[in-house]
């Protein structure tokens, strides 16, 4: 059989969780092919076709599935689902959102944001907030998984799949798109950024947060937070790193006042190089972090700042 | 369904290891020790009761039943929502692990018994970490859904859904009934008062099971093993912001 893999995009273009999740897939069943479903996205099916490794990409651009609501979206992944044995998507809210449905409709336990693939059958996933890794064996039949794309390599570029219009299927009529609102940032995304640096509670206001951004723009650093910092209004919701937030392992990861709570951890541990700033010399983040500086952070971060500016950053 | 003070909200809630505990792994990797270890209401589920007993004091709903489905002492899960508010409970009792699949069959049931106009689930369990149950149950009723809920706002035949997503935020609006899980920032849960807790104890509570449901609680997955994940290895502290600088740069991390 084969492997459908859904995009994640924004009509415009495609999210480079799909090349990672192409990669899962292939582990689990080939050939693979690719679902685009959007409106006025078939820049994004020309995108997905490059992907090496893809075999085919079926494209349903029509305005049901605009904003990929979970009630279109499950009807329309269900009119191709029998043709496959494997649906994976990236675990992304919107992968998390429709994909259970799916699964649900099929009568098959989905695997959750899985961070391995041992063998077609058999998936290591995190469990309590990345403190255990739980090796599962998916019983016959279809296997519906979400990525956790940090732990997959993209797929490189070189294929030249065919692309495949699906007809849409009637709209579900459970639920409508309202407004969006979305943080616009020049800098590079959270989950894609080779360098994070992010802010907790420590720093103490909205304002504040200025003195990480100026280190983001040196080192063309994404910006993330704790919990703390969201939930005190510093920063918007989508920066929020951790079990429950976004996953990240950039080569480096900058943690200020920040204090390493096992949530917060399971959301960056992966990470290649962990640094931290903490005024507290016993901060348990200083246990995850390659290179700690116990220092207040109002000072480093201007000092950082200047630091860098000397050395050409 | 729909006018005010008549609406009927489900409210399933999972008895979950604190999440102040770090858990340890068994050394036979067959699971997690969870002897003599702390447990609680999962954190996202008491968001869900909350919302649910806001909306009560507010004159749009008139009941609010909490569910548990999990092992006898789920009970006192159940108790403490009903200390927070909630009306009245069903624990469906089982042994072991449930999937996810069959919690939203066993809701599936009673939900075509109750006919709620809203069911409220966490977004997660901070066990497993599944992020399925809501959007399961969804799907199976055929209803539409509201994940990772910020803001709620209810009319008489809708309710509009903030839902926080990877980019910032996106609003729904969903026919009811629907399905909402609940994120953080919706509200933050009350803590039950003394006099509450006494008063929860006289309230009802059913006991079934999933037979009671016609649902097998089997698992389907088969868990082979739950290990430790990879350590870092031990770190080294600076003592200044350009040590730092110069053991990122041969680090390569900068
Ligand atoms: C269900 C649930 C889900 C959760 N999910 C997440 C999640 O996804 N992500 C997440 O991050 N958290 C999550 N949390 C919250 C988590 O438990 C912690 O509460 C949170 O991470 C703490 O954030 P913080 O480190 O910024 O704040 P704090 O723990 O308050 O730490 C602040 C730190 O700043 C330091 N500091 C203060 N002032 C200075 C200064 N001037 N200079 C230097 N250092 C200073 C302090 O020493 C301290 O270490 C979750 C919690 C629950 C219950």
């Amino acid at each position: 059989m084969a492997a459908l893999v859904i995009a994640e995009h924004n009509n415009q273009t495609l999210n480079e969780q799909t090349a990672k999740t192409v990669t899962a897939a292939a582990l689990v069943s080939t050939p693979v092919h690719v679902l685009v479903a959007g409106e006025n996205c078939k820049a994004v099916a020309e995108a997905a076709a490059k992907i090496a490794g893809v075999e085919k990409v079926l494209l349903a651009d029509n305005a049901l599935y605009a904003r990929m609501l979970a009630e279109n979206m499950e009807t329309l992944i269900l009119s191709v689902a029998e043709k496959y044995d494997a649906i994976l998507a990236p675990a992304s809210t919107s992968g998390k959102n429709y994909l259970p449905r799916v699964a649900a409709k099929l009568d098959v336990p989905q695997i959750s944001e899985i961070l391995k693939v041992v063998s077609a059958d058999t998936f290591e996933r995190p469990i309590y907030a990345g403190n255990a890794i739980q090796t599962v064996q998916s019983p016959a039949g279809k296997k519906i998984i979400t990525v956790r794309t940090t732990g997959f390599k993209a797929a490189a570029e070189g294929g030249s799949a065919v692309i495949e219009n699906l007809a849409a299927t009637a709209d579900a009529g459970l639920s409508k798109f309202d407004s969006e609102a979305l943080s616009k940032s020049e800098r590079p995304e959270l989950t894609s950024a080779k360098i994070v640096i992010s802010g907790g509670r420590g720093l103490g206001s909205a304002e504040n947060f200025k003195l990480i951004d100026k280190i983001a723009d040196r080192l063309h650093a994404a910006v993330g937070a704790s919990r703390a910092a969201v939930d005190a209004g510093y920063v918007p919701n989508d920066y929020q790193v951790g079990q429950t937030g976004k996953i990240v392992a950039p080569n480096l990861y900058l943690a200020v006042g920040i204090s390493g709570a096992i949530q917060h951890l399971a959301g960056m541990k992966d990470s290649k190089v962990i640094a931290a700033i903490n005024k507290d010399e016993e901060s348990p983040i200083f246990q995850v972090a390659d290179f700690g500086l116990a220092a207040d952070l109002f000072q480093a971060l201007p000092e950082l700042d200047q630091e860098l500016a000397k050395r050409g950053y | 369904m729909g006018s005010d003070n008549s609406m009927k909200v489900l409210v399933p809630v999972k008895r979950v290891v604190d999440f102040n505990v770090k858990v340890r792994v068994k050394s036979d990797q067959s699971g997690i020790d969870l002897a003599n270890v702390k447990m609680s209401m999962n954190p996202f589920d008491e968001i869900a009761v909350e919302e649910a007993v806001r909306l009560k004091e507010k004159g749009k709903v008139k009941e609010i039943v909490a569910i548990s489905i999990g092992p006898a002492q789920a009970a006192e899960t159940i108790r403490t929502a009903l200390a927070m508010g909630a009306d009245r409970g069903i624990l469906v009792k089982t042994d072991g692990e449930v999937e996810p699949l069959v919690v939203a069959k066993i809701l599936k049931a009673i939900c075509e018994a109750e006919k709620p106009d809203l069911v409220f689930t966490g977004k997660q369990a901070i066990d497993d970490d599944s992020n399925q149950t809501g959007q399961m149950l969804a799907a199976l009723l055929g209803w539409g859904q509201g994940t990772f809920a910020h803001s709620l706002e209810l009319t008489d035949a809708s309710a509009k859904v903030a839902r926080e997503i990877d980019g910032g935020l996106q609003t729904v609006e969903l026919k009811l009934p629907a399905v909402v899980t609940t994120d953080l920032r919706l509200n933050e849960p009350r803590y039950a008062s003394l006099p509450n807790i006494m008063k929860a104890k006289k309230k009802p509570l059913e006991e079934k099971t999933p037979a009671d449901y016609g649902v097998d609680a089997t698992p389907r997955l088969k868990v082979l093993k739950v290990s430790e994940p990879p350590k870092r290895g031990p770190g080294i502290k600076v003592k200044s912001v350009s040590e730092l600088l110069d053991k990122l740069k041969e680090a390569g991390a900068i």
